[in-house]
């Protein structure tokens, strides 16, 4: 692999998850994610990993939780409408803890909508797409850099934190070609899933260190023996009625996340020291949004910049923080209006909060988001 | 009684089961548990993966390496860990709705790959799990709680299903006769390939009651009349066919199989 290449936002996520040490991927094609199947398919077979192109997308999903029941760190990636077939086993890997790593490259919706154009549609469908409450961790790249570096971290996190992790990517940021630059990942800088220290006939596959919450996995081959099962169940893997076992199960899946929030969350942040406006952005928009900060400071505005990087858990405490001081926020979206739900949310009315939706399948230009900064000015 | 070697093979500290009894799904698990017995398969080195319904909950009852997935995907799961781990002896149980309706298509895929997997289906005609609704094998004219005036929908025949798709080895036996069933059961997951054994079972308390047959033995008598060997089925005409099963082996061929192309492929690339 050359150091530094030039790349599109897809071809990085691929080269990141092998370099993360994903060995499988199973999936089904879709614009505007398939060049990541297709980069798995060439590369993985060079690496002992394996590739398989399943029937659908429902399918890939089963392929990829199998696969790292077996022991191999898996990837699927997908946009929209496989996205939406991958709900009902994505909630198996939650119940389960199954590590995997899924992607989503957004273009417009509902159904079909638009392969070809960008949308931040589905980052509500991320958080509570499957039914069932559950922990989400979800991160969100801006740059192809960032594709690279966010994939490395969320097989960290899904290895780490024993469940799923979604990267939202967007069509432009799938498209684009960058300069990217691989810094040398040493293996400490790799996480693998805790392996269990005793014996197999002592192994309880869902007894948690009360210290993480965080059960230790054995892959199916290893010499343990487990059951994997999608419904609610006790320590020992087995399905539960009993009152107590189902919410020891149920608050334990929540606290993992919740208990490892600092940890988890990263967001990114320009002039909010004397911000009095704040442009509240991610993805692909979070570009036009600071070029159009950049623009607003140069003409004397106090505007400031904040860019979730993991859209959940949701930087709330950090946000509500800033709202102290801030008097308005704009959150451009390339969607009706979704993640201004949870910014309302954050800071509790401490400042004015103002969604800009775009909705036509084009990407936010500076101008057009320089205006409502003016505006509100 | 079960012997001993069979019963390691339980997790009898997850028992009671949820089986119904003289639920035919037991019939087909010991038929299974004796085939791996005898095969000496290693328990940390097999897994049954299964769906969702009365069947799939099979997974759950046997010490191995046991996963329990979605209704209808237990398949794609399967494939997955074949895939990951092709030296892990695989067996997918499974409903006739799990198979048939809504795995359809992971089922031809399974089929068409030609993976290693063993898939025993149990074709109770019927959803048991869920109360009694028509299934794509409820034969027609059948009673089941969605098709409260009979079924008007024509079935599927798993095994011609399987046969069309791809599969290895294929064979159809019933519950009225556990020792074929552990024999075809045996010879599937011998074969390098994806081996398909439908195995006729019943469920009294959801499909029979409502169809003339209340009790486990209507059942396993109705069983007994109504299958006819495929080396004696050559020779009838078809008039004599109407209303019987065909029981035996339907597909046995040597064709390559997936996981083995993949890691070959795997070779040619690493060169
Ligand atoms: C996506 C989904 N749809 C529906 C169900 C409800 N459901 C559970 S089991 C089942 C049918 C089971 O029938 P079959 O596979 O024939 O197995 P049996 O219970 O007869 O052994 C259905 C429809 C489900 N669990 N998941
Ligand atoms: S409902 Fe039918 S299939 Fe389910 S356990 Fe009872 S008899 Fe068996």
């Amino acid at each position: 692999m050359p150091e530094v290449a030039f790349w599109q936002g897809n071809e990085a996520i691929a080269y990141g998850a092998l370099a993360a040490g994903c060995r499988f991927f199973g999936g089904y094609p879709i614009t505007p994610s398939s060049e990541i199947a297709e980069i798995m398919a060439e590369e993985l077979p060079k690496v002992n990993g394996r590739f398989i192109q399943m029937e659908d997308e429902i399918a890939g999903m089963a392929a990829v939780i199998g696969a790292s029941i077996a022991g191999l760190k898996s990837l699927t990636a997908t946009s929209g409408p496989g996205f939406s077939l991958k709900q009902e086993n994505l909630g198996l890997a939650y119940m389960a803890e199954i590590p995997v790593v899924l992607v989503d490259v957004m273009r417009g919706g509902p159904s079909t909508g638009l392969p070809t154009k960008i949308a931040q549609q589905d980052v509500m469908q991320a958080r509570w797409g499957t039914h069932g409450d559950h922990g989400t961790i979800c991160y969100s790249p801006a740059s192809v850099q960032e594709c690279y570096d966010i994939t490395v971290k969320a097989f960290n996190a899904a290895e780490r934190y024993r469940q799923p992790v979604l990267i939202l990517s967007d069509e432009v940021l799938g498209h684009m070609r960058e300069k990217v630059v691989m810094k040398k990942l040493d293996p400490t800088q790799l996480v693998n899933r805790k392996r269990p220290n005793v014996v197999p006939e002592k192994f309880i596959p869902y007894l948690a260190d009360p210290k993480d919450d965080l059960p230790c996995m054995a892959s199916f081959g290893d010499g343990y023996r487990w059951h994997v099962t999608g419904l609610t169940h006790n320590d020992w893997g087995f399905p539960t009625n009993n009152p107590e076992e189902i919410e020891k199960k149920m608050k334990r899946l929540m606290r993992k996340i919740d208990r490892f929030r600092d940890d988890i969350v990263e967001y990114e942040t320009a002039f909010t020291d004397d911000a009095e406006i704040l442009v509240l952005a991610y993805g692909s928009v979070a570009r036009s949004s600071l070029s159009a900060v950049n623009e607003a400071r140069s003409r004397g505005i106090k505007a400031g910049f904040f860019r979730p990087v993991t859209l959940w858990p949701f930087p709330d405490k950090e946000v509500e923080k800033l709202a102290r001081k801030i008097k308005t926020i704009i959150v451009p979206e390339l969607n009706c209006g979704q993640m201004v739900l949870e910014v309302e949310r954050a800071v509790h009315g401490r400042s004015k909060v103002v969604a800009q939706s775009l909705v036509d399948g084009e990407l936010f230009k500076p101008d057009q988001i320089f205006k409502v900064i003016e505006e509100v000015a | 009684m079960p012997g001993q070697e069979v019963v390691s093979w339980l997790r009898t500290r997850f028992f009671p089961h949820i089986w119904c009894p003289g639920c035919g799904h037991g019939i087909i698990m010991h038929s299974l548990l004796r085939a791996l017995v005898t095969l000496d398969k290693k328990q940390s080195e097999t897994v049954i993966a299964s769906g969702i319904g009365c069947s799939s909950r099979m997974a759950g009852y046997i010490d191995a390496c046991t996963v329990h997935t979605t209704h209808g995907r237990s398949l794609g799961f399967a494939t997955g860990i074949k895939l990951a781990k092709p030296e892990l002896t695989v067996i997918d149980v499974m409903g006739d709705g799990d198979c048939s309706a809504i795995g359809g298509n992971h089922f031809i895929h399974a089929c068409r790959r030609n993976i290693d997997i063993t898939a025993i289906v149990m074709n109770n005609n019927i959803y048991g799990m869920t109360g009694g609704q028509a299934s794509p094998t409820t034969p027609v004219g059948s009673m089941a709680t969605t098709t409260p005036y009979g079924a008007i929908d024509p079935s599927f025949d798993i095994c011609k299903l399987a046969e069309g798709a791809g599969a290895s080895y294929v064979a159809r036996t019933s519950i009225a006769n556990p020792k074929q069933a552990e024999q075809y059961i045996m010879k599937g997951i011998q074969k390098k390939g994806f081996s398909v054994i439908e195995v006729l079972t019943h469920c009294h308390t959801t499909f029979g009651r409502r169809n003339n047959r209340k009790t486990p033995i209507d059942n396993v008598n109705f069983f007994k009349a109504n299958t006819v060997p495929l080396s004696k089925a050559k020779d009838m005409c078809e008039e004599d066919l109407v209303g019987k099963i065909v029981i035996g082996e339907f597909v046995d061929k040597d064709v390559p199989e997936y996981t083995a192309q993949y890691l070959s492929l795997i070779e040619r690339v690493r060169g």
